[in-house]
């Protein structure tokens, strides 16, 4: 009797161990964390890891019970390192979910190794429309946004509200250009505006005098795709020619971004531009946001710190609602896909069913506030999606915007 | 009039050669045979996948070493072949869903058409004039890959290449058994290369390389050497440039930029010129070096950078090349 | 009219910039037959060390003479103590400036971040000049005059100072020149020097228009060395008729074909390359 009794609270005893370690799982929390840390990117990529880093700080690097490893690693902004790199942090590391990249070749590199491992992979910043449309992939989250998603609100807007008819396009000559420059030529064209020039520069390019010259003075604004360098180069190239004051100066949000906003001049005053994001953004979050950034970095937060902050909630929302319990990696996708994270700096963002965000959009005015320069929020465009108001699959039949080809309608 | 023979090509049995140099090669060739025939079973994918990297970039390196180490022409535009065999797997396997071997052969035919048509105004120029010429086409070629779109993607490359293994119809998967091909491919590639620079026709580049006058007035015609040795060098990147497309599933500008080209330079001048076998072990160095320091700092390119300089320093010649001399 | 004209002097600045780095360069191989790939990081050094000076003097003209120094000192020890050793070999050489670039351009990147920046340039040569219909900004105007004036003074020195024949004599012949007592040695220093000096003097010149960013080394690096070869190496006559017909060709061909603006740039060199290696002006 006694050795029953003894043999059974053994027997509960093991089993109690064996299903407790089957719930918690021992060890970290693994997020393996790609972006440029070396390079022309550097800045950019050290920007979006601060935001994350920031987060996590004030997690205290904890989630559902589990201490969080991060593991960051730098891809130089090459797409073959961006897969050696996932390569050591899926195989060898053994992360449980992979986050980052900067470029969009990264981002379309990784695609097919992330779907081959199926990890669940978040993506902050790229922005290739086509990642979450034709070319979309089940295991990839978008959490930032897409390069026509604001410029499709933007292009409405600049028709309506600021009156525009005709506008003349400067943008870098590459998909990002294309697509951004796409989006608003859409919409603003379906509204009745008229785009009457389009001009591309070489992504390289550090002089705009041979592009400025042959810009129309006889537009109602000159629309401006540029981000970095060229960003800074461009506005201070712009007033230079004798621009500045004659032809209204507009664009999509990263030529006035705030990791170059606060080395601009009064050249910048008065552009106007449409993002998913402002510093200068008025709610209570994103102060809270801001502040601390400041606090800890010495530097205004750009829309790249707000990226992985918001990325990171996310991650954060869905490792907390399956208790930490991050092992199963469908579980963890869907976890992701149904997050509602709450307290983001730029508002409020749901996922659409494509795994893309759907978000405010912001049109900013560059303004002097207090000594520094800041990207004022004039109107918000509520709820915008990567589709804008159209019809997913209509939408999808078309081909993607591209260099030469702009659907109408 | 004998011409003077640089004692850096190793036979592949690793046998002392008659130069009098010391012995610390043969052992070290050994442990890097090996590693390389033995590693990939015991260690993780990961590793695994660097190991294929290295030996896929050695036979860029080699492709290199038959130029600029034999020849003595310095290309800083060769990974321009590379890339070009790369892209037209990329376009085929994708775009026209073409079967496998048929890729293989136009990727080594468009690098080496081209080159072959590039060669034409390269091979009359030496030296720096050469570098300048070879970085100069190597950029149009970049900004070809750049722009035009239509066919090359241009910024966002190609993705989507199939898996090698499963291209061909062979009956093995996973990284392991690409490793091997990789391997064979290498072995095969080196014992052509070094059969060439040990032929009569590698001996007279050599002799260009020493002292191109003396060869023309010995009747040698210089120029079509240097033009065949361009021509066969880029044959070879071509083959790297395959396995680096089906080694990745994509391909992208970054492939034929300068840094590119650069970095394969690097790779041959550090490992030590003329020897076939500096140039893999130099792969095998920069490979190894940005993957295991990134991994700890992101200062890796400053370490890489001062590394670089003290190689220099220590063993201009390459560090294969340590401790011979040269006449 | 007014395109043609705008177009021509922004052609002239683009030259006067690229003559300021390619001067240096191409006298560094001239005198040495150094291909030194590190000069694109002189250049960004200066501007960098020009910007950190300007923050607490917001003075171009300290930052200018501040960059200088500093970068020409950096250049010095560079040929000095590093590339001297290997005088023999240049590819050995060029190997060494590849390897200091990658330090340069990490080392900068931990002193300064990456951030990019631009200059300030000075309040009376903000604004530009508007005759009819033609705008064109003061400074790029003020950049032209100080180029044209720094290659007046090299020619000078060039032509008409004894330092300037011990260099031609270098340039000409290392071995005869030492034999006449001329210490090539010392002169080679100070030469990579003053080419290190002249580029980072370019960048100070460049820092109000192009600015100062992460990666500006290698982005300008290909520039000057299109200049160099199609003035040919060593001529200071030829980096300043090469820096004018690539400026040209640049300016126009962006304007006019923006398509083909990185072919309409190495075109020119592989033109010169495949029929004239040496240049406009070199020497075989």
């Amino acid at each position: 009797m006694k050795h029953i009794r003894l043999t059974l609270a053994l027997f509960a005893l093991i089993f109690a161990t064996v299903a407790l370690r089957g719930q918690t799982p021992a060890g970290p929390i693994k997020i393996g964390f790609i972006v440029p840390l070396s390079g022309p990117f550097a800045q950019n990529g050290r920007d979006i890891l601060n935001g994350f880093l920031l987060l996590l700080d004030e997690v205290g690097y904890r989630v559902g019970g589990r201490q969080i490893q991060l593991i960051v690693e730098d891809d130089e902004a090459i797409p073959a390192v961006t897969l050696t790199k996932a390569r050591k942090l899926v195989e060898s590391d053994r992360v449980h979910l992979l986050a980052g990249t900067l470029l969009a070749s990264s981002g379309y590199a990784l695609a097919p190794y992330v779907d081959a491992q199926q990890i669940p992979t978040v993506y902050p910043v790229v922005s290739s429309d086509d990642l979450t449309q034709r070319r979309r992939s089940k295991w990839i989250v978008r959490t930032g946004w897409t390069s026509s998603q604001p410029n499709h609100a933007f292009g409405e807007y600049a028709y309506r509200t600021l009156g525009y008819r005709t506008v003349a396009t400067i943008a870098l000559d590459y998909a990002f250009g294309w697509e951004s420059v796409g989006g608003f030529q859409r919409t603003f064209e379906a509204e009745g505006g008229r785009i009457v020039q389009r001009m591309w520069t070489p992504v390289s390019v550090h002089d705009f005098a041979p592009y400025l010259a042959q810009i129309s003075r006889d537009v109602d604004a000159v629309y401006a795709l540029f981000l970095g360098r060229t960003a800074l180069q461009f506005m201070r190239q712009y007033a230079e020619y004798g621009l500045k004051g004659r032809v209204p100066l507009i664009g999509s949000g990263t030529t006035t971004d705030e990791h170059v906003l606060p080395f601009m001049g009064d050249e910048a005053l008065g552009v106007v531009t449409s993002l998913q994001y402002s510093a200068a953004l008025d709610t209570p979050d994103n102060r809270r946001f801001t502040a601390a950034y400041r606090r800890r970095y010495n530097k205004l937060a750009s829309y790249y710190a707000e990226s992985m902050y918001t990325g990171g909630k996310w991650v954060l929302a869905a490792m907390e609602a399956l208790g930490g319990r991050v092992e199963d990696r469908t579980k963890l996708l869907e976890a992701l896909r149904a997050a509602q994270p709450t307290g983001l700096p730029r508002g409020l963002v749901t996922l659409d069913e494509y795994g893309s965000p759907v978000q405010s959009i912001y049109i900013r005015r560059v303004e002097r506030v207090n000594g520094e320069l800041q990207n004022t929020v004039i109107a918000t465009v509520p709820r915008v999606s990567q589709f804008w108001k159209y019809n997913p699959a209509d939408y999808l039949r078309q081909p993607l915007y591209s260099r030469r080809f702009v659907p109408t309608s | 009039m004998t011409v003077t023979v640089d004692s850096g090509s190793r036979k592949p049995l690793g046998l002392p050669n008659a130069a009098g140099t010391s012995g610390w090669r043969l052992p070290i060739l050994g442990a890097l045979a090996i590693a390389l025939v033995a590693g990939p079973l015991f260690l993780s994918s990961y590793w695994v996948g660097l190991l294929t990297q290295v030996v896929i970039l050695a036979i860029l390196a080699m492709s290199l070493d038959v130029l600029l180490g034999y020849t003595g022409l310095p290309s800083l535009g060769h990974a321009a072949f590379f890339g070009v065999a790369a892209y037209a797997v990329a376009v085929l396997s994708t775009a026209y869903r073409v079967d496998f071997w048929l890729c293989v052969l136009a990727a080594l035919f468009a690098g080496t058409a081209l080159a072959a048509i590039f060669g034409l105004i390269v091979s009359h120029v030496r030296d720096v004039y050469f570098l300048m010429i070879t970085l100069a086409l190597g950029m149009v070629l970049w900004g070809l890959s750049y722009r035009w779109i239509p066919v090359t993607g241009g910024d966002n490359g190609i993705s989507g290449i199939p898996n090698l293994l499963a291209h061909a119809g062979m009956p093995w998967t996973g990284p392991v058994a690409f490793y091997y091909v990789s391997l064979t491919v290498l072995l095969v590639c080196a014992g052509l290369m070094a059969l060439l620079v040990r032929s009569p026709f590698g001996l007279s580049l050599r002799g260009i390389r020493e002292n191109e006058h003396r060869m023309r007035s010995l009747g040698f015609n210089t120029w079509l050497h240097c033009y065949l040795s361009y021509v066969i060098a880029a044959a070879f990147a071509s083959v790297a440039g395959v396995l680096w497309a089906y080694y990745n599933g994509f391909v992208s500008p970054t492939y034929l930029d300068l840094t590119a080209s650069s970095e394969l330079f690097l790779m041959v001048t550090l490992g030590g010129p003329a020897t076939l076998v500096g140039p893999v072990l130099g792969a095998g160095i920069i490979v190894l070096l940005k993957n295991v320091i990134s991994a700890y700092t992101a200062r890796w390119l400053l370490i890489l950078g001062i590394v670089y300089i003290v190689a220099i320093l220590a063993a201009p010649k390459g560090l294969w090349n340590l401790g011979k001399s040269r006449t | 009219m007014t395109y043609l004209l705008t177009q021509t002097l922004n052609g002239l600045f683009s030259a006067a910039l690229l003559f300021l780095i390619a001067s240096g360069l191409t006298l560094a191989f001239g005198v040495m037959k150094i291909v030194n790939i590190a000069h694109g990081s002189f250049y960004m050094l200066g501007v960098y060390v020009a910007y950190s000076v300007f923050l607490r003097t917001q003075s171009l003209l300290w930052g200018a003479v501040v960059a200088i120094v500093v970068v020409g000192t950096i250049g010095f020890v560079m040929q000095r103590y590093f590339l001297r050793r290997f005088a023999a070999d240049p590819l050995a050489q060029m190997m060494m400036t590849m390897g200091f670039a990658l330090l340069f351009r990490d080392a900068a990147l931990m002193v300064w971040g990456g951030d990019p920046f631009t200059l300030q340039y000075p309040g009376w040569l903000s604004g530009s000049m508007e005759t009819g219909d033609v705008v064109f900004p003061l400074y790029r105007l003020f950049v032209i005059v100080v180029a044209a004036l720094v290659g007046v003074a090299l020619w000078l020195v060039n032509e008409k100072t004894l330092v300037g024949a011990r260099l031609r004599a270098a340039v000409d012949d290392p071995e005869m020149a030492s034999a006449t007592g001329i210490n090539v040695a010392r002169l080679s220093g100070l030469v990579f020097a003053a080419g290190a000096g002249l580029a980072a003097f370019g960048g100070v010149m460049g820092g109000p228009i192009l600015g100062g960013y992460a990666g500006i080394d290698f982005d300008l690096l290909p520039l000057a060395f299109v200049v160099v070869i199609v003035g040919g190496m060593g001529s200071l006559k030829g980096a300043l008729v090469g820096s004018i017909v690539v400026g040209m060709i640049d300016n126009f061909g962006k304007a006019l074909v923006p398509e083909l603006s990185y072919f309409t740039l190495f075109a020119p060199m592989v033109l010169v390359l495949a029929f004239k290696p040496t240049g406009l002006y070199g020497r075989a």
